[in-house]
């Protein structure tokens, strides 16, 4: 698709170990598995997706009032508000409270919006350390690697390699892998980090219009740690992130951990309304492109997206390729349907990325049509220039030999170009079929060829 | 009752017995078969390599030709299901839009429409059913395991009419084969290694042939068999419930 | 500031109103509460015990912890077992080990109990704990987090929280470990009466 290397490269690469294929497909099948135990438990699931969807949709159709209710209820709560348009203003924002502050070193949990958003980078050149305090987080920044998964950001490690990071970087012993030692190694290592960094950066599950408050959901209670014994917490989120009633939270917290790890709901889920005496509060509201998405009828229902990772443990493709080959911040399927709106040429790869499945659309808890998301992209890149030169010509060809019956009903097997047209069936060498597929043998005749023979002519 | 069948491009040209069964099939039951002999393709190469725009002409094609028909029946899933999302006409739109509501897939057409009570066929052996995608999810011709909902299986419901047969379960029950159109060599590692997981979780549940209401799903599953040089083989559903009585 | 661009951005984009859902009454099997809160509060990694009266609790603590150097509570009855919290810099609860705090209430559903600052004394105190001990009422579980939010709907606070369970991840290859960053192990015990 374009010069740099795309996803089918990536992937390609990353199926070079069949065996790791398998393991990190098993892996994430088994995440799989437990989404449906816990869904499949509650039997009006499916009604519970609609409302959500339902109440997103509303979120959608009143962003602005909602947004403007919530700063002003954040605001007398004792929030400060910052706005951001894009990327690099975030970051400036992040970057102009800890210097107010005189602060260069800060402890942030997990936040696919700075992610998005390469903060921990932008931080870094300018002299502020940032140290990721959640378990996976940690382990990929300690390997130099983005997270290759939103919800389980180091699920394309073995536990042997993260043993190898830990003893060069943590000091436990040479081979050990095993999860609990190494988990009680990062306990000690981040308790120090929380203990003393004076600023915390969290992320936003979810934003109330209605009271101004946020939630921030986490396992490992790494969020509240950082927040709660820090004197600045900065929250960011994309302004997608808000519900319009306090009530609403039953709906989306009864699908989040259901849909994302099979767990009825995550250990804790904390409510931030006000700062505690003593500390300041910031939210930070983001658009980085978020606002172009809502302009876009067929793809504006992206912004339901809750983050639960439920589309990525589904997808047969992302199972198979891994977070990495998707090549941004949010992988997979949504991050398929989500990345184009933010520059289309260098991910026009993405929506290509997929067979069409279906699955992700099935088990998203807001009822996003990604699939038919994916389909429409690819429709949207090809028209604007994003295709290659030999596909556009692959495809006028098969348009030709399919739109005229004369052509398409050339009898004879040499003679019958249909073969030659239908992509999967160029018969040379070099049609990526053959390398590791037979081709079914063509028969000497055709359907139509047997129809006529056996039987007595249709109208035309 | 007048049936128009429609036999998608690569089975006319790779498979015609596939069609010939589904045509014998619809015969046996009584019903008054037509096959235009000037169709071609539904257009969905293109649209799902993002090329829609060019399927004008596929689109008009389909429109005439299967015009005059109360029903068309199509041994695709795939097939089916870009028709009834996808076609539209410049020159016969409200033909084009009733079209999308009379196409049917062979299983659904038999299972919803003529509402078939037996089937005189045999089929001695172990079988497993590969749930096909667009039939499946898009056409809802089986239960999705995604969904809280009851179970239930057109495929199988009729497969379950058939002599002799043994239905074998699925370690899991409706994973994508890989196949994807344009995917299976746009993406060829990821597309083979799916194709290769499901072809195992198959041969792993004793599985003697591999049946499904689409044949390209079968056409790949069939070319990594032979690639392994399985015993395994690949069947249509069609050519199942056409299978003479032993 | 690009506050009134965005928003003019996102005015103009928007879709068309689309009214909010009604509100669903969902369902939920008719058993006993506290028996399904217990099922799923022990699947989660919680232990759950029964307990008549406060007497009762601090036996049991005194056996289950009995190495405990540092324990903390915000309940007054408990103050002869653990030091009450005093306001503070919270980094002094470094070294707690044992803290106490009651929750409003239960939720079935998910074994989840919600707790405001209030209760907690301190903020850090649920998290910064090495364990972790609630009591509840059992008069006090609700079904579904619907039941639950038609009970704080209206309430006001600066810092909540429902928590289920202890802290814990499954970062490394899905492998299950209890006490990731806050207590290594929550209990709950469940009381017929608040003394």
């Amino acid at each position: 698709m374009s010069a740099v290397k795309d996803h089918a490269a990536l992937a390609q690469a990353f199926n070079k170990d069949e065996k790791r294929v398998d393991w990190h497909d098993e892996t994430l099948w088994f995440v799989r598995a437990k989404r449906d135990r816990a869904s499949h438990g509650i039997p009006d699931w499916e009604l519970l997706r609609e409302t959500a969807s339902q109440i997103k949709h509303n979120v959608l159709s009143n962003m602005h009032d909602y947004l403007v209710q919530f700063e002003g209820n954040a605001l007398a709560n004792g929030i400060k508000i910052h706005w951001a348009a894009d990327a690099a203003e975030h970051n400036a924002i992040v970057l102009s409270i800890l210097k107010e502050k005189g602060i260069d070193r800060m402890v942030k949990s997990k936040s696919m919006l700075t992610e998005e958003c390469h903060l921990n980078d932008f931080l870094q050149d300018n002299g502020v350390e940032v140290i990721d305090s959640d378990l996976g987080e940690r382990i990929v920044q300690l390997a130099k690697e983005p997270p290759s998964h939103i919800v389980l950001p180091c699920i394309h490690k073995k536990k042997e390699e993260i043993g190898d990071i830990f003893h060069e970087h943590l000091g436990t012993a040479a081979g050990e892998s095993d999860p609990q030692i190494l988990t009680e190694t990062a306990r000690q290592h981040l308790r120090e980090v929380f203990l003393t960094r004076r600023a915390a950066l969290t992320g936003v599950n979810f934003a109330i219009a209605e009271t101004g408050e946020f939630v921030v959901c986490t396992n490992e209670g790494n969020a509240d740690m950082g927040a709660h014994l820090a004197d600045v917490h900065i929250a960011s989120m994309g302004f997608e992130k808000l519900i319009p009633q306090r009530k609403h939270l039953s709906v989306f917290l009864r699908l989040l951990t259901r849909s994302a790890t099979g767990q009825p709901i995550t250990t804790y889920s904390s409510h931030f309304k006000k700062p505690r005496p003593g500390q300041q509060m910031h939210i930070i509201i983001v658009d980085n492109g978020r606002s172009i998405q809502l302009g876009r009828e067929d793809f504006r229902n992206s912004l339901k997206c809750i983050r639960c990772g439920a589309c990525m443990n589904t997808c047969p493709v992302y199972r198979r390729s891994g977070g990495h080959s998707y090549h941004t911040a949010v992988a997979g399927p949504i991050g398929s349907i989500l990345a184009p709106n933010l520059d289309m040429k260098k991910y026009a790869d993405l929506p290509f990325a997929s067979t069409l499945c279906g699955s992700c659309s099935n088990v998203c808890p807001v009822k996003i049509d990604i699939h038919d998301q994916l389909y429409k992209w690819r429709q949207v890149i090809v028209k604007n220039g994003y295709s290659t030169k030999t596909k556009t010509a692959m495809m006028k060809g098969m348009t030709l030999a399919l739109s005229s019956p004369a052509i398409f009903n050339i009898s004879g097997k040499a003679g019958r170009l249909a073969l030659k047209f239908i992509p999967f069936a160029v018969n040379n060498g070099l049609n990526p079929w053959y390398k590791q597929r037979d081709m079914p043998t063509p028969p000497e005749g055709s359907f139509t060829d047997w129809y006529k023979k056996n039987r007595k002519g249709e109208q035309p | 009752m007048k049936v128009g069948l429609f036999v998608p491009c690569y089975i006319n040209q790779f498979y015609p017995k596939v069609a010939i069964d589904t045509l014998e099939l619809l015969e046996k039951l009584g019903l008054e078969v037509g096959y235009p002999l000037n169709q071609t393709c539904c257009g969905q190469p293109m649209a799902n390599s993002g090329y829609e725009h060019l399927t004008g002409s596929t689109n008009e094609l389909f429109t005439q030709n299967f015009a005059g028909y109360d029903y068309i029946v199509s041994p695709s899933g795939s097939c089916t299901l870009h028709i009834k999302d996808h076609l539209h006409s410049d020159k016969a739109p409200a033909e084009a839009k009733s079209i999308r509501s009379r196409i049917y897939e062979l299983t659904e057409f038999l299972t919803d429409v003529i509402k078939v009570d037996s089937i005189k066929a045999s089929f001695p052996y172990r079988v497993g059913v590969h749930q096909s995608c667009h039939g499946q999810r898009g056409l809802k011709l089986a239960q999705m395991t995604e969904l809280t909902a009851p179970a239930f299986s057109k495929p199988e419901q009729l497969l379950n009419m058939v002599d002799g047969i043994e239905l074998i379960p699925l370690t899991r029950a409706d994973e994508c084969c890989g196949f994807g159109g344009t995917f299976c060599v746009a993406e060829e590692a990821v597309s083979v290694k799916m194709g290769k997981d499901r072809v195992a979780d198959h041969i792993k549940n004793n599985a003697e042939y591999i049946t499904a209401a689409d044949m390209s799903c079968l056409m790949h599953m069939e070319g990594i068999l032979k690639r392994q040089n399985s015993p395994v083989k690949v069947m249509h559903i069609a050519e199942i419930l056409n299978a003479a009585m032993v | 500031m690009s506050r009134d661009s965005i928003l003019k951005a996102i005015k103009q984009n928007q879709p068309e109103l689309r009214p909010l859902p009604a509100d669903v009454d969902f369902y939920f099997e008719q058993t006993e509460a506290a028996e399904k809160f217990k099922q799923v509060l022990e699947f989660i990694g919680g232990r759950f015990v029964e307990a008549n009266n406060y007497a009762a609790v601090k036996a049991s603590l005194e056996n289950t912890f009995p190495q405990a150097q540092r324990w903390i509570t915000a309940i007054d009855e408990f103050s002869e077992l653990a030091t009450l919290i005093q306001p503070g810099d919270p980094h002094e609860l470094e070294n707690v080990d044992v803290a106490i705090i009651k929750a409003h209430f239960g939720v079935a559903e998910n074994g989840a109990v919600w707790v405001t600052e209030d209760l907690m004394g301190a903020r850090a105190l649920p998290f910064i704990t090495q364990h972790l001990v609630i009591l509840l009422n059992r008069n006090n579980i609700v079904p579904l987090m619907q039941q639950a939010y038609q009970l704080i709907a209206e309430k006001d606070y600066g810092y909540a929280a429902f928590i289920a369970g202890p802290s814990k991840t499954a970062d490394i290859e899905q492998s299950l470990v209890i006490g990731a960053h806050g207590p290594r192990s929550l209990t709950v015990f469940l009381l017929d009466s608040d003394n």
